[in-house]
């Protein structure tokens, strides 16, 4: 008995249909909606590793206070990792001395892409009042490419995290 | 005493207000760092090497100068270790040579300016391509050894000033590790030449950001003693309150920092709260967090704003009242009393060989404090203590700065409440001259020294009390296991950028 049972269902197959394969067109589109909406959704985390090319320690104050229970960056998803392997973004602070260019270049080029670069503070922009020593070689951009510059000697808190909200802003849009 | 009047008899003083500076022959330059205390400093310009010399127990403090010649001088650090830094620093800056000095290798040139020797009268060839650079020898280290090493930085993994350390361990103690600085060398001494006094004070605001304030002053001292002036008394009381309240400001910081790296993350939050508070009430009266460029030579820039005093001390009150519950901490639980008590230990003797001063001299032993020094108003005005204890430990750091935060805090109210009345500032005459100016930082005596010629900048030096902090930190971490050394790097907070000029 149970063999006639087999045999009937191997010779007439099952009685659901076979359907066409979807067009490759929509499965694109949908696919690149679906990025979209995880992206807006999901993307608002961004891991930093903050770089001092030859601050004079002042940002670097600053940057401590993000993480105080009064600007606590960690609610906006932002949050500062220790190693560049881990980083989506690179502060940098400082005029970028000519003793830390090499450092600066290996520690942006070990964060995986995508990366974005920050320069924080006057010195950042283009040297600050360093701008023209010897042994500066000037602002974050004369080692290596800039994505935002939030300017201040130093910027507050509240004005990097401004800086920073923005990027997330981006990265998520 | 009498030995240095000796050493000093016959010799040529040069006017370097408010002490003088004695240009002495070799045998003599090497006899008075023998019989005087360690020297703070040494550093050159292009004809002459200087020796700052600030003995508070003998109330005495002077410069020498001994004449470079052939480009040599005799070397100090035989005689005195600390030279040792200041040597190195010299030969890359200026070129000149400590003759039998016991370390050649340079420390702040690492072979990437255009042009070595950048101070020297005429700059030097461009440099060879950079090499390696090398350590001291630890017995054990070379290849084959017992011991492994642990190379850390320049790029460290937290916010942190940039450095390399390195660490030659046997297992999991640290049998030597060796400093190798200057990274954030950024040419600050050649910045400085050429300029006005007024417009050099923006690099001396900018040697160390977190003791802006304290270096400032230092340096308005010394360009406003080589002028022949002082900043009027309503200066000076401000540029008081904003010194303490920078010390203020950073010992809690670093306190919670200090015990945070011991996994107590409690004191952080409560620590880094009063520090905000500080410091927004620090915006408030000086228009500035970290009151950046408020001191200037002749005096300061702005006043106090109407309501400023009130934040500061509310601030200073919240603070204050928390502050018994949480140093009660430190005694109460285990778990910190463990890390902290008898790690990092600063040998015995070590404070004095190095003239270290701050919080990590005082909490070896060292009874050393630059508001103190005779001329140096208005702490002769005040009444304060200075905290001294003798463990040296990492423990005995923190107690140190619990008790300068109650010493630093009534001082600001005592100020507060009686400022005096007047100008703020007083112009700046165009002078020539040299002067040396003192300021009690956060980390300890900060020196400025400069030679005016006709309103501009001739040549200038600053002394970081960091400069005797870094060999402290060296001695201190022997026999550490590797995973205390941010706690201990955090309990002395050296500066990078202030000594790497």
């Amino acid at each position: 008995m149970p063999l006639r049972h087999i045999a009937r269902a191997v010779l007439r197959g099952p009685v659901s249909e076979k359907l066409a394969a979807p067009a490759p067109a929509t499965v694109g589109e949908l696919a690149a909606r679906l990025d979209a909406a995880s992206q807006a959704r999901l993307g608002r985390s961004l891991a930093i590793r903050h770089v001092d090319a030859g601050s004079c320690n002042g940002c670097e104050l600053e940057l401590h206070a993000l993480q105080n229970i009064v600007y606590d960056l960690e609610r906006f998803g932002l949050r500062f990792v220790a190693s560049p392997r881990h980083a989506d973004v690179l502060l940098v602070t400082g005029p970028v001395t000519r003793n830390l260019v090499e450092a600066l270049r290996a520690t942006v080029a070990a964060a995986p892409d995508p990366k974005w670069v920050v320069a924080v503070g006057d010195c950042g922009v283009d040297g600050g009042v360093f701008k023209g020593s010897y042994a500066v070689a000037g602002g974050v951009s004369a080692a290596v490419p800039v994505d935002l510059v939030i300017a201040g000697c130093p910027p507050t808190p509240a004005q990097v995290l401004l800086g920073l909200r923005a990027l997330l802003e981006a990265n998520a849009g | 005493m009498s030995e240095i009047e000796t050493i000093l008899r016959g010799a040529e003083p040069v006017p370097c207000a408010p002490w003088s500076r004695y240009v002495l022959n070799p045998a003599s330059w090497q006899a008075l760092a023998a019989a005087a205390a360690p020297p703070m400093a040494l550093w050159a310009d292009t004809t002459q090497v200087h020796a700052l010399y600030a003995d508070e127990a003998r109330n005495l403090i002077l410069i020498a100068s001994c004449a470079v010649q052939n480009g040599r001088y005799p070397a100090l650090s035989p005689l005195r270790p600390g030279a040792r830094w200041f040597e190195r620093m010299i030969a890359d800056l200026w070129g000149h040579a400590a003759e039998g000095g016991v370390d050649a290798r340079p420390w702040l040139d690492h072979g990437r300016w255009p042009n070595t020797l950048p101070m020297a009268a005429r700059p030097g060839p461009p440099p060879l391509p950079p090499e390696p650079p090398e350590f001291l020898p630890v017995p054990g280290a070379e290849e084959g050894g017992d011991l492994h090493q642990v190379p850390v930085g320049p790029i460290h993994a937290g916010i942190i000033e940039p450095g390399h350390f390195r660490f030659s361990c046997l297992g999991e103690a640290v049998m030597r590790m060796e400093a190798r600085l200057g990274y954030t060398h950024k040419g600050t001494l050649g910045l400085m030449r050429g300029k006005s006094p007024r417009a050099a004070a923006r690099f001396a605001a900018r040697l160390s950001g977190d003791a802006t304030v304290a270096h400032s002053i230092a340096f308005a001292r010394a360009a406003e003693a080589a002028c022949g002036i002082e900043a009027p008394p309503r200066a000076a009381a401000l540029r008081a309150v904003m010194a303490e309240v920078e010390r203020v400001a950073v010992h809690l910081g670093d306190i919670g920092a200090i015990i945070n790296d011991a996994a107590f993350s409690l004191g952080l939050a409560r620590f880094g709260w009063h520090r905000e508070m500080v410091l927004r009430a620090t915006a408030a009266a000086f228009g500035h967090r970290l009151m950046m460029d408020v001191v200037v030579p002749g005096g300061v820039v702005t006043d106090i704003a109407p309501g400023g005093a009130e934040a500061l001390r509310e601030a200073l009150r919240a603070a204050a009242d928390e502050m018994p519950a949480l140093a009660r901490f430190q005694d109460d639980v285990a778990s910190l009393a463990d890390r902290l008590i008898g790690t990092g230990i600063v040998p015995p003797g070590m404070a004095e060989a190095f003239a270290a001063g701050g919080t990590v001299g005082r909490a070896a032993g060292r009874d050393a404090d630059a508001r103190r020094w005779p001329g140096y108003p208005p702490y002769d005005t005040l009444s304060f203590a200075v905290p001294v204890r003798t463990e040296g430990d990492t423990d005995a750091r923190v107690r140190v700065r619990f008790a300068e935060l109650e010493q630093s805090m009534a001082m600001i109210q005592a100020l507060l409440a009686r400022l005096p009345e007047g100008p703020l500032s007083i112009a700046l005459p165009t002078a020539s001259g040299e002067g040396i100016g003192v300021a009690e930082t956060f980390r300890g005596d900060a020196w400025h020294w400069l030679r005016l010629d006709h309103g501009a900048i001739a040549a200038s030096f600053v002394r970081d009390p960091s400069w005797a902090h870094w060999p402290l930190l060296e001695a201190a971490v022997q026999d550490i296991v590797v995973a205390d050394f941010p706690l201990c790097n955090r309990s002395f907070n050296a500066a990078y950028s202030g000594v790497d000029l």
